[in-house]
């Protein structure tokens, strides 16, 4: 290459300085100033050399919330592999800081900055936040401002970077339309690259005016541009989302991954350098879920079900273990226990347990090395536990050491709230789950329920205290002391669910269940109850299901220093009060109201892939209290998720597992003859 | 069961680990090399890792020192091949220089230590502002300290516990070199730090980058680092055996 050229060429594509000599003074007087330095093992190193034109494309992938919380989230973690594979891709990671070393920032000066190569983030060309928790938006304002950034994104130029959002919460991102760029829907895996290839062009065209990127970018299929579409009121509710530009969709679909195989990411996964949660090796062993509890917004919208081969998910977890040093492994999914090939993978870990185990025999001392591989003792774990005694069977074969506690998430006391929810469990289900649980030495059992669930009564609410009750009784024949904690959250209804034309239960009205509830706790003996603020919990209603009136309410909060509303410590319910008052709008029509079937929703122009008459079915079959089985293994229902884009559930075993296809121990399939819940059949009849 | 004792540096970035982060890094970095690590009994087995003494958030080392018990007749290892195949598995900054198989019966670095060297690097100060200060509190028969242990205001008396002292000049500023007791307690740099009475300002100890230069063991008598760079001794041979 002549000079001449390389000087050309890192004229456009010198990456932007490191500020680390700007930050380090800064990190001596934080807390834990470990969660900035980067470095972790599995990183990335950002090669920013490119012969593209206009130079390589630039990610930040930020999480708006702390480094503990953010730097697990696998998303993340898969997109920032993939644009490094990208020939022009170059990809790099945030996290918030902290609110004491922001104050240090902005009185020195010093902007957001990336934690790979401590570069600020206002010179990348795309910040990507995944966005995961509705509390975390004033996080999204903080950051962006951060960065230098003009929070709103009709005062950017082009020279300012393309704000993009990703994850559960964007199926309805209009709370924060104001501030994004762009939004993607769905999986993350191919729509990623096609992105960075829109913004190659962009930049090799010499990078022009921001809405020929951004028309560009809303034809790409996933992406949903909020400048593009024209929103017009009446009232409390929407009289239409009409598209402003030209060649834009009426309505955007999310993408779908038809192949989870064709994905094996994150291949290094990040093993950071101080504590963060989930800190363990991970390995997603099927996405999608099609249980159809009806609260659950992760289940509806990452429909069909596809699973990992087995053997991937063997050499995922075997090279893992051996490239990390872990010695934890979480096999996640949204309810790991259906995994058809559950059965083999465990068998297997199992048994490599095991050669770590008569190892340890010989050696009188427990020992790592050859041991089938593992370096040592390995503990696996199933973050999400099905309420059955196969769930629990599965649980002690793995955890073949410490059995300190389990948790089931019944989510409702009743059996009828149940069948409303359609998370069918008996009790006896529970109370068999309980047993075998209590009865393999675990010590103490962890319950989840939600209070505020359409149609619930008083009843039903005291049914949690029951069941909590029972379940003390169950393990008394197996410990003194059988412990068990009941954790209750409010309910919040979301987008692309059944539930999500319901009107939220107020503060009063959660506070008043909570009330009765621990009433009724103080004569269980054994039995522990938490609960989440109510408060809080209308926060998230609000912004859940919010429209974009509510831009400049999270811009209000932000300005009077509303950020890390996630932690209790920080959440400040006056401030959104406040700021909803102060624009004239009402906490009632948007959490409280109950809307009808032919109001337009604020993410009318989003597609999850559900029909909205199979949603709106599902709603009355809720009130019906009448239950729905699993698709996996009985017939289509045609709720759209597969029909709609021509693909279909993957999984590796016709059958279900044991357990029955509703996962409950019961089994719901159809020739099993008496099944205590009415089904509900599609179509009539 | 064989014990080895490893030093290691601490060194750039990673100074902003915490001890217990750095405890966390390296179990996983012996399992990664494959190296046939002894558990504990129990229901949460734990590798058997024996840490000194720790080393506090931001501060820098290129003495510290770790013991771990490898399994007799597994796997395949030479203790002269650790330094490099551990560093491998490590994040830079965290190196292992040096590692040497010990006697049962050894006493744990804990016990052992009774000495430190610390290096101040203490930016913007005119090193005639720090002669003074140095000359004070070596020539002083005691200097009182007040600490808070415990919640509980207490006055301790530093000078047992100070030996060697230095001052130097650097392109920043000055360096201070001490050697800080750790029996029957040890000295922190910052309460070293803060008993200094200079003649003019000093910085914010947050700006002072402070590094440990030497552990010092006792052995009959004499000053010793705990791994030796030389063969193990004749004497540590045959108490091995
Ligand atoms: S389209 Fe049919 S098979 Fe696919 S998730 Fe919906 S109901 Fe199940």
């Amino acid at each position: 290459m002549s000079a001449p050229m390389a000087a050309a060429r890192s004229a456009v594509s010198s990456p932007p300085g490191s500020l680390w000599d700007r930050l380090e003074p800064l990190l001596s007087r934080v807390e834990k100033p470990a969660r900035y330095i980067g470095g972790e093992d599995g990183a990335v190193r950002p090669d920013w050399s490119s012969d593209a034109p206009g130079g390589p494309v630039s990610w930040l992938f930020t999480y708006p919330d702390t480094y503990e919380i953010g730097l697990p989230n696998q998303g993340l973690q898969i997109l920032a592999e993939i644009v490094a594979e990208h020939p022009h891709g170059v990809a790099e990671r945030a996290y918030a800081p902290w609110v004491d070393l922001e104050a240090e920032l902005r009185a020195n000066g010093v902007p957001l900055f990336s934690v790979d190569g401590h570069r600020p983030a206002g010179a990348f060309d795309l910040i990507g936040f995944n966005l995961s928790a509705e509390l975390t938006y004033t996080n999204l304002v903080n950051l962006i401002d951060l960065a230098g950034v003009p929070v709103r994104a009709a005062e950017r130029r082009a020279d300012h970077p393309l704000v993009c959002v990703g994850g559960h919460c964007t199926y309805n991102p209009e709370p924060v339309a104001d501030f994004v760029d762009l939004v993607v829907l769905g999986d993350g895996e191919e729509v990623v690259s096609e992105i960075t290839d829109v913004v190659l062009d962009w930049k090799a065209a010499g990078r022009p005016d921001r809405r020929s990127v951004l028309e560009a970018l809303a034809r790409v299929p996933g992406v949903y541009v909020p400048a593009a579409y024209e929103v017009s009121y009446d009232g409390p509710r929407i009289r239409a989302i009409e598209p402003r530009w030209p060649g834009v969709p009426e309505v955007v679909e999310k993408r779908t991954i038809a192949d989870l195989g064709e994905w094996p990411y994150p291949q290094s996964q990040l093993v950071p350098l101080t504590e963060v949660v989930h800190d363990r090796l991970n390995v997603e062993v099927f996405r999608g879920c099609t249980r159809g509890c009806r609260f659950c917004q992760a289940g509806m919208i990452t429909r069909p079900v596809r699973e990992r081969p087995a053997d991937q998910v063997r050499t995922m977890v075997r090279e893992g273990l051996r490239r990390t040093g872990y010695d934890e492994v979480a096999l996640t999914s949204l309810s790991t226990a259906d995994f058809s090939g559950i059965a083999g993978v465990i068998g297997d870990l199992a048994g490599r347990q095991q050669d770590a185990g008569d190892l340890a025999g010989r050696s009188g001392s427990g020992a790592a090395g050859d041991a089938g591989d593992l370096c040592g003792p390995v503990s696996v774990s199933l973050p999400s536990l099905r309420v059955d005694a196969f769930g629990v069977g599965i649980a002690a074969e793995l955890q073949q050491g410490r059995r300190s506690g389990l948790t089931f998430a019944p989510e409702a006391g009743t059996w009828r709230m149940r069948q409303v929810i359609n998370k069918l469990i008996t009790d006896d289900d529970l109370y068999g789950a309980v047993e075998a649980a209590y009865s393999q030495g675990w010590r103490r059992v962890k319950l989840y329920f939600l209070t505020g669930l359409p149609t619930e009564t008083d009843q039903d609410t005291l049914g949690i205290a029951e069941l909590a009750r029972n379940c003390v009784e169950v393990g008394r024949p197996h410990l003194r002391s059988p412990g068990v904690t009941v954790s209750v959250g409010g309910f919040v209804p979301k987008p692309f669910t059944p539930f999500q034309w319901f009107g939220q239960n107020t503060v009063a009205e959660l506070g008043r269940k909570i009330g009765l509830l621990r009433d009724e706790f103080r004569s269980v003996r054994g039995a522990q109850m938490k609960w989440h603020d109510p408060a809080a919990t209308q926060v998230e209603g609000l912004l859940s299901r919010g429209d974009r009136r509510l831009g400049p309410v999270i811009e209000s909060v932000w300005r009077r220093g509303g950020t890390f509303q996630e932690w209790s410590e920080c959440f400040d319910l006056d401030l959104w009060a406040g700021a909803m008052a102060e624009h004239g709008l009402s906490m009632d029509d948007y959490v409280h109201r109950h809307r009808t079937e032919d109001e337009v929703l604020p993410w009318a122009h989003l597609s999850a892939g559900l029909h909205q008459d199979f949603l709106w079915q599902d709603w009355r079959d809720a009130l019906a209290e009448v239950g729905l089985p699993d698709c996996r293994w009985t017939p289509c229902y045609d709720c759209g998720a597969c029909t709609g884009y021509g693909i279909e559930h993957v999984v590796a075993s016709a059958t279900p597992p044991a357990g029955g296809s509703q996962g409950t121990g019961q089994g719901l399939a159809w020739d099993r003859g008496a099944v205590p819940v009415q089904l509900g059949v599609r179509g009539g009849s | 069961m064989t014990r080895v004792r490893l030093r290691y540096s601490k060194l750039g970035k990673v100074r902003f680990l915490s001890h217990r982060d750095v405890a966390r890094v390296l179990e996983r970095a012996v399992r990664r090399a494959g190296l046939p690590v002894a558990y504990s009994q129990g229901f949460s087995p734990r590798a058997r890792l024996h840490f000194g003494l720790a080393l506090s958030t931001g501060f820098e080392s290129i003495a510290e020192y770790l013991d771990v018990d490898l399994v007799d007749g597994v796997g395949d290892w030479d203790v002269a091949e650790l330094p490099e195949s551990l560093s491998a598995c490590l994040p830079d900054g965290l190196e292992v220089g040096a590692a040497t198989t010990i006697p049962a019966g050894t006493p744990s670095l804990q016990d052992a230590v009774s000495w430190c060297t610390w290096q101040l690097d203490i930016p913007g100060v005119a090193p005639g502002v720090l002669a003074a200060a140095v000359e004070r509190l070596g020539s002083a028969d005691s200097i009182p300290l007040d600490l808070v242990r415990k919640g509980k205001q207490v006055r301790e008396d530093l000078r047992p516990l100070l030996g060697d002292l230095v001052a130097e000049r650097t392109a920043e500023g000055a360096r201070l070199v001490a050697d800080l007791g750790t029996k029957p307690r040890s000295v922190r740099p910052a309460e070293f730090y803060a008993a200094l009475d200079p003649t003019g300002p000093l910085p914010d100890v947050a700006d002072v980058r402070v590094l440990r230069r030497h552990q010092w063991i006792n052995v009959d008598g004499t000053r010793r680092e705990p791994v030796s760079l030389g063969p193990p001794s004749p004497h540590a041979q045959e108490r091995a055996s």
